[in-house]
């Protein structure tokens, strides 16, 4: 065998197990919701060799008075579900300064689905309840942060509902509703300069 | 017997004839008419119906010269002659001596208040000019309307004396003032004018209603108390532009409706449990849910103060002063520092058949700087509205016990206060008007949102967030008594408010 023929065997083999290896992803995908891992890449700084898009993700404004739109870079994800979990993982990182982070530190996205009729469910970690600050106004610009974050960047996202825990819970801190899913709201959304 | 042949008996028979309206019997038990006769131009009333009312002891004495009253050991000694009345050895005038007329007695019905209310156990109060004889400890409130400038813009005034609580609403048209009476005792309205239609006042019910005619806009009503009075002006300014005719007039000004007859007392509150949709009209039991409780302490203070244990504090001070000044009853959804699930809240404030329900809270924000009061009210999703639609449109007709039908609507309980949502739109907005005036207000005083404990009462209802516990001011002012007095009184006059709302007759 020549040098030459070697050297393509050698990428016939190296191809069909890139192949294999996408297609066992492609498949463990489908099969499987998609579970997050706590140490998500900052939303900020994505690797320069990883695709990206610009996303909405809404924070609370330095008074604590609504919600900002803020473009941020999001790493790319492959179709709305896998592209809202990339989302809602950014939206609950650290805000940029000088905006105020309203999901508790510490949560945790369990799970992200997105059903056929346009809902989406959000499954949050038992921090977003237990650490949350508590008031009307807080937990308002929360609920709305994330079903925001959602709705205003996966068109095909009509409502979202926030789960605890994976189960559907009462309220976050004792306000507001959580047994039914949300339509996005911007009435409670600042007009700003922050855009990054 | 034959001494107790009085003068009386040999003097002229008198004839009476009927005055134009009977006086008015105003008890606590309920009013009644009580006739009187005019004779030689004066008015007198019955001996016999006197005894009867007040259970007193008549006999003729002959040798007195008139008619012996006696009331539990106390007399009164009526001269047939002379216009006086000894009433326990003290001599008192009358403007006319007894007359008989056929078999009856009579007395000039100023009797009443100078001969009979100084030996009785209660005060009795004759009030002439509004014909009403008051028996009882019964506030009534002498009311007089004045047209003060015609205008536009139209002022007028309502003084009410004694000083009583008075209340006001504006509603489809029509500038409602309710006073904290038993009964009013009104003088005769003057005519209307200026943007002032139609004014009714009367005895018979607690509502002086001012029908607004179609260039007025919303009026500012404003009420100063003196130890003697209270008066409530109310300004009434026109709209910017006339409209050019009656169907032009936007929907927020709508001419007046004519008045018909003023609304008699509302009729008494059914024993059926309120179903939803049924729009209550009295104010009998409200529900005060303290937010938090047990576990769930609420927002936090920088300095320590619990969400929970000011809600319970606040509330309380809230019962008190409802039921002592309204007579109204008060449930609160905990007494204690406990967790009360809020479907336990909803279910004591639906099982109680609450004709109110106000949740108190204190807020929280990111922000130290946020402050100041907020009202909510429920916003409904689309599950929400199609069950709001479906109170109107889908109503079914039940046979009742006892005959005749009432009216079901079928909707889902955790949906009740869908059928609510307008009602509790009206408690919310007085609420944040009355909280106005008393304490700091945050940036959206009024809000509508998805608010839990909201959703399933089957009543009118709202929540306050009373001020920022991150806020440190707001912390060390919420604790205080003055605070607290301030914000409950502001609360109770939105509810004395939405009371008059409730009982007044529906805007068509």
């Amino acid at each position: 065998m020549t040098r030459t023929r070697w050297l393509q065997a050698a990428a016939i083999v190296i191809v069909f197990a890139v192949a294999a290896w996408g297609a066992s992803r492609l498949l463990e995908r489908m099969v499987s919701p998609v579970q997050e891992q706590q140490t998500a890449p900052a939303p900020a700084a994505p690797a320069a060799n990883v695709a990206h898009i610009i996303a909405t993700l809404y924070y609370g404004t330095p008074d604590g008075q609504a919600l900002v739109a803020v473009k941020r870079e999001v790493p790319l994800g492959e179709g709305p579900r896998a592209q809202g979990h990339q989302i809602l993982q950014s939206e609950l990182e650290a805000a940029p300064a000088p905006y105020v982070s309203l999901v508790p530190p510490g949560t945790i996205l369990r799970a992200f689905y997105i059903t056929e009729r346009g809902d989406a469910f959000v499954d949050l970690s038992p921090e977003a309840s237990t650490m949350h600050p508590g008031g009307s106004t807080n937990e308002l610009l929360t609920v709305y942060a994330i079903v925001n974050a959602v709705t205003a960047n996966l068109s095909s996202v009509e409502r979202v509902q926030i789960l605890i825990d994976g189960k559907q819970a009462d309220t976050l801190a004792g306000h507001v509703d959580l047994r039914r899913p949300f339509e996005r709201d911007t009435s409670l959304v600042r007009e700003t300069k922050g855009t990054q | 017997m034959l001494a107790v042949v009085l003068a009386l008996a040999s003097g002229p028979h008198a004839q009476g004839t009927a005055p134009a309206s009977p006086l008015t019997l105003v008890t606590r038990d309920g009013r009644r008419p009580v006739p009187t006769t005019v004779i030689n131009n004066q008015e007198f009333i019955a001996l016999d119906d006197l005894a009867s009312m007040f259970q007193l002891m008549v006999r003729e004495d002959a040798l007195a010269g008139g008619v012996t009253v006696s009331y539990k050991g106390r007399t009164i000694v009526a001269s047939a002659d002379q216009p006086m009345a000894s009433v326990n050895g003290r001599v008192v005038t009358l403007p006319a001596p007894v007359v008989r007329v056929g078999r009856r007695l009579f007395v000039p019905i100023d009797f009443i208040a100078r001969a009979l209310a100084p030996i009785y156990d209660v005060p009795i109060d004759l009030r002439r000019a509004s014909r009403l004889l008051v028996v009882g400890t019964i506030r009534v409130a002498r009311v007089v309307v004045r047209i003060d400038a015609a205008g536009p813009p139209t002022r007028a005034s309502v003084e009410v004396t004694p000083a009583l609580l008075a209340s006001s609403m504006f509603d489809g048209g029509r500038v409602i003032v309710r006073v904290e009476a038993d009964m009013l005792d009104p003088a005769p309205p003057p005519a209307p004018g200026g943007l002032i239609d139609q004014i009714q006042v009367s005895n018979q019910t607690t509502l002086i209603v001012f029908a607004l005619n179609a260039r007025a806009a919303m009026p500012r009503v404003s009420t100063t108390t003196t130890t003697e009075s209270t008066r409530v002006t109310i300004e009434i300014p026109p709209t910017a532009q006339p409209p050019q005719d009656t169907s032009a007039a936007p929907p927020a000004q709508p001419a007046a409706p004519p008045l018909g007859a003023l609304p008699q007392a509302p009729p008494p509150a059914d024993a059926v449990p309120a179903l939803p949709g049924q729009r209550t009209t009295k104010l009998q039991t409200m529900v005060i849910d303290p937010g938090h409780g047990g576990e769930d302490a609420g927002v936090r203070g920088t300095k320590g103060a619990l969400e929970k244990q000011v809600t319970l504090d606040v509330s309380r001070r809230l019962k008190s002063l409802i039921e002592t000044r309204l007579g109204v009853r008060v449930i609160l959804t905990r007494d204690d520092d406990r967790a009360v699930s809020p479907d336990e809240r909803d279910a004591i404030a639906n099982n109680s058949k609450a004709d109110l329900f106000l949740s108190v809270h204190v807020n929280g924000a990111p922000s130290p700087a946020m402050k100041g009061a907020e009202v909510y009210f429920l916003r409904l999703d689309r599950a929400g509205e199609d069950a709001r639609r479906s109170t109107a449109a889908s109503e079914l007709v039940l046979p009742a016990v006892g005959g005749g039908t009432r009216p079901i609507d079928v909707i889902p309980w955790d949906l009740a206060q869908a059928a609510h949502v307008d009602v509790s739109s009206r408690f919310a907005s007085m609420l944040e008007e009355e909280l106005e005036k008393r304490t700091p207000m945050g940036p959206r005083p009024l809000q509508q949102a998805p608010i839990r404990v909201l959703s399933g009462v089957n009543m009118p209802a709202a929540l306050v967030e009373i001020a920022y516990l991150t806020n440190a001011v707001q912390e060390r002012a919420v604790l205080s008594a003055e605070f607290q007095g301030g914000l409950t009184q502001a609360i109770f006059d939105a509810i004395v408010r939405f009371r008059t709302y409730l009982e007044s007759p529906p805007a068509p």
